[in-house]
């Protein structure tokens, strides 16, 4: 019972992760290997917000996130903005040395340690008792919640509102999307605020249940895997692409051997890789396929 | 290979002057020239200097191989610290085992290198690009996994300890003596590069990288030219992941991260894409940039306790120089020296003549 709790909360951390990954490639294919530095600069973000508001969590919490949307957007902007029209691996190493540079940021602001923002928050963390003998953790309770929240919505907006259409519009064929009045530019900013802001979503609620440290990087990439398992244009692909790397995780390290953990996302990508380069759900003209 | 043209002309009156590695009398010259300043150096250099060097020529190897691969043969790898362990973890393991001598490991490591350079091809059979990038980080992980798993299953968990190899009776333990044999290797290995460059197998790599409907309608092998450019680019890693075991005399999974990976990426992109100069450019530039900033914050930061932070420091100028390179000049250092080159070239004009200069 508890395998199955944890392998939930492991599916919601993957997903969370894994939809941020999903709305800037499936509008712009661009991957962002930045991702996972991005959320951890939104949860360190948090730590700052939280000595600014003392006292206010809820505030602290909000202006945490409007700023990490700011940042997607700010880095789209500044950055990826220039490299239009240029090679798409330009973009993704472009992704890859803001990830270093984030990193070394990071450590130069906040210090390398262990920090914990639940503290300043005044948050505590007690564990709820589920049936059949299982605990969970409130904020692992909550971040399961609000993955199907987020899901719910981005499903909401992309099928039935008018910037959610825009966006599929502009992934589906920039020139025409173009050509229709749409402003690309604002397009591809507004997904990665949208994509930041997921991110963000995710690690504040990681560093809330279990501290933050440079390690939150690390676990951004791990998730990347269940978004390509499932098809890197396919948000539904990425629900299911984490329960895939999830329970094989989880599994894995329980019966087989606990150093797996960094490993496994890796293998099932090279699994999916070999026999189904586009995921479950990805649509197959869509890859760059030889 | 494309060549610049020369000041005065374009002379060239048969196919093997258009293959010569070194044309004219002054390049010819040139060379002696620095090969001569690089062996001398360890007669005059400090014991850091020297140090410094044989770094840079490690850097030199890996990253002219990743050129070979990327800038070539236009296949993406984000794999290359795997490569380099796998060489490491091959002598490591070999001389831990069965106290293999020098001349055991290091072709093993090649081809243990090979092998995994089919492995690492094998998805570019099918995905490219993005795809390919993801393949190769993917089994960067796997290797470093299988790397640290031997570690701890050996009760090596701090890592393996390897005795400088001996070559003719001398034991290679003085940073001189492993200056030379370093330089050697890389100079070999440029050798070895450009040669295979202007083979068929490097005509075969600029067809594939330019478009691979095209090269296949032109009775090129994709496939296998594609693996072959995996396998010699890993073969090439592997020894020099074979050499840093050897020269650090320690083999540890912590030496091998995504980070040195992003390095060697970041080596061809800031040397420069598609020129082995470019490569070599690119590892000095890389190798000595830590020690610049740590020079600079000496200078400017004198007396405060910047030690703890220089690794952020590092990593946050480290990615910012990076993506200057891939925003502001994409053909690396060896497009600003081209650019520059061009300019005095054509002096006092500021364009080629229209219609019929050559490039």
């Amino acid at each position: 019972m508890q395998l199955a709790v944890n392998i939930l909360v492991l599916t919601a951390i993957y997903a969370l992760i894994a939809c941020g990954y999903v709305l800037i490639y499936r509008v712009s294919r661009v991957l962002n290997l930045a991702h996972g530095e991005l959320m951890m600069l939104s949860a360190y973000l948090l730590l700052w917000t939280a000595s600014l508001f003392a006292g206010h969590p809820l505030t602290a919490i909000a202006a945490a996130l409007a700023l990490s949307a700011l940042v997607g957007g700010m880095v789209y902007l500044f950055l990826l903005r220039k490299l239009t029209g240029e090679m798409a691996l330009a973009a993704v190493l472009t992704t890859v040395a803001l990830g270093v540079l984030l990193r070394g940021a990071t450590v130069l602001v906040w210090s390398a340690q262990q920090q914990y923002p639940a503290q300043p928050l005044g948050a505590s963390n007690s564990a709820l008792a589920l049936p059949g003998g299982a605990r969970i953790s409130v904020w692992a309770a909550l971040l399961v919640a609000t993955t199907l929240a987020v899901y719910a919505a981005l499903f909401a907006f992309l099928h039935w509102g008018r910037w959610g259409m825009r966006m599929r519009a502009a992934g589906q064929n920039p020139l025409l999307a173009a050509q229709r009045g749409i402003n690309l530019h604002a397009i591809y900013a507004l997904a990665w605020s949208l994509s930041t802001l997921t991110g963000a979503l995710a690690g504040i609620l990681i560093a809330l249940d279990s501290g933050l440290g440079q390690t939150m990087a690390i676990i951004g990439l791990k998730a990347f895997p269940a978004a390509l398992v499932g098809g890197l244009d396919s948000l539904a692909g990425a629900l299911l692409g984490a329960l895939i790397v999830a329970s094989a995780e989880v599994m894995l390290i329980h019966f087989v051997d606990p150093l797996l953990s960094e490993v496994v996302p890796f293998l099932v990508l090279i699994v999916v890789l070999m026999n189904r380069p586009w995921g479950l759900f990805g649509t197959r003209e869509e890859l760059d396929r030889v | 290979m494309s060549r610049r043209p020369h000041a005065s002309g374009y002379f060239r009156t048969d196919y093997g002057e258009d293959l010569a590695l070194l044309p004219t009398r002054l390049e010819r010259w040139a060379l002696v020239g620095l090969l001569v300043a690089l062996l001398g150096l360890p007669l005059v250099a400090s014991p850091f200097l020297i140090d410094l060097g044989a770094q840079v020529f490690l850097a030199v190897i890996g990253a002219l191989a990743l050129m070979l691969l990327t800038g070539y043969a236009g296949q993406v790898s984000l794999g290359h610290a795997g490569l380099l362990a796998a060489g490491a973890f091959t002598v490591g393991i070999l001389f831990k085992e069965f106290k293999a001598p020098f001349f055991v490991t290091l072709p093993a490591a090649a081809a243990v290198g090979a092998l995994l350079g089919v492995v690492f091809g094998l998805p570019s059979l099918r995905v490219r690009g993005l795809y390919l990038a993801v393949s190769t980080l993917a089994l960067n992980f796997l290797v470093a996994y299988l790397g640290g798993e031997y570690e701890t299953r050996r009760g090596f968990s701090t890592g393996i300890v390897v005795d400088p190899p001996s070559l003719a009776g001398v034991s290679l333990s003085n940073p001189k003596a492993w200056y030379v044999v370093l330089l050697a290797a890389a100079a070999g290995t440029l050798l070895l590069c450009a040669n295979l460059l202007r083979a068929r197998s490097g005509r075969a790599w600029a067809a594939i990288r330019a478009n691979e409907t095209v090269a296949e309608t032109l009775g090129i092998g994709v496939a296998s030219y594609k693996l072959l450019a995996f396998v010699w680019s890993s073969a090439l890693t592997a020894v020099a992941g074979a050499l840093f075991a050897y020269w650090r005399g320690f083999v540890s999974v912590e030496a091998f991260s995504l980070f040195l990976s992003i390095q060697y990426v970041a080596m061809i992109i800031i040397g420069g894409m598609g020129s082995l100069a470019g490569a070599i450019l690119g590892a000095l530039f890389v190798t000595l940039f830590p020690y610049a900033i740590e020079a600079a914050l000496g200078t400017f930061a004198r007396g405060t306790a910047y030690a703890g932070v220089l690794f952020a420091v590092n990593a946050a100028a480290f990615g910012a120089v990076m993506i200057a390179f891939l925003l502001l000049e994409p053909q690396g250092l060896i497009g600003l020296w081209r650019r520059l080159a061009t300019y005095f070239l054509l002096w006092p004009f500021r364009h080629r003549p229209a219609g019929g200069g050559r490039r």
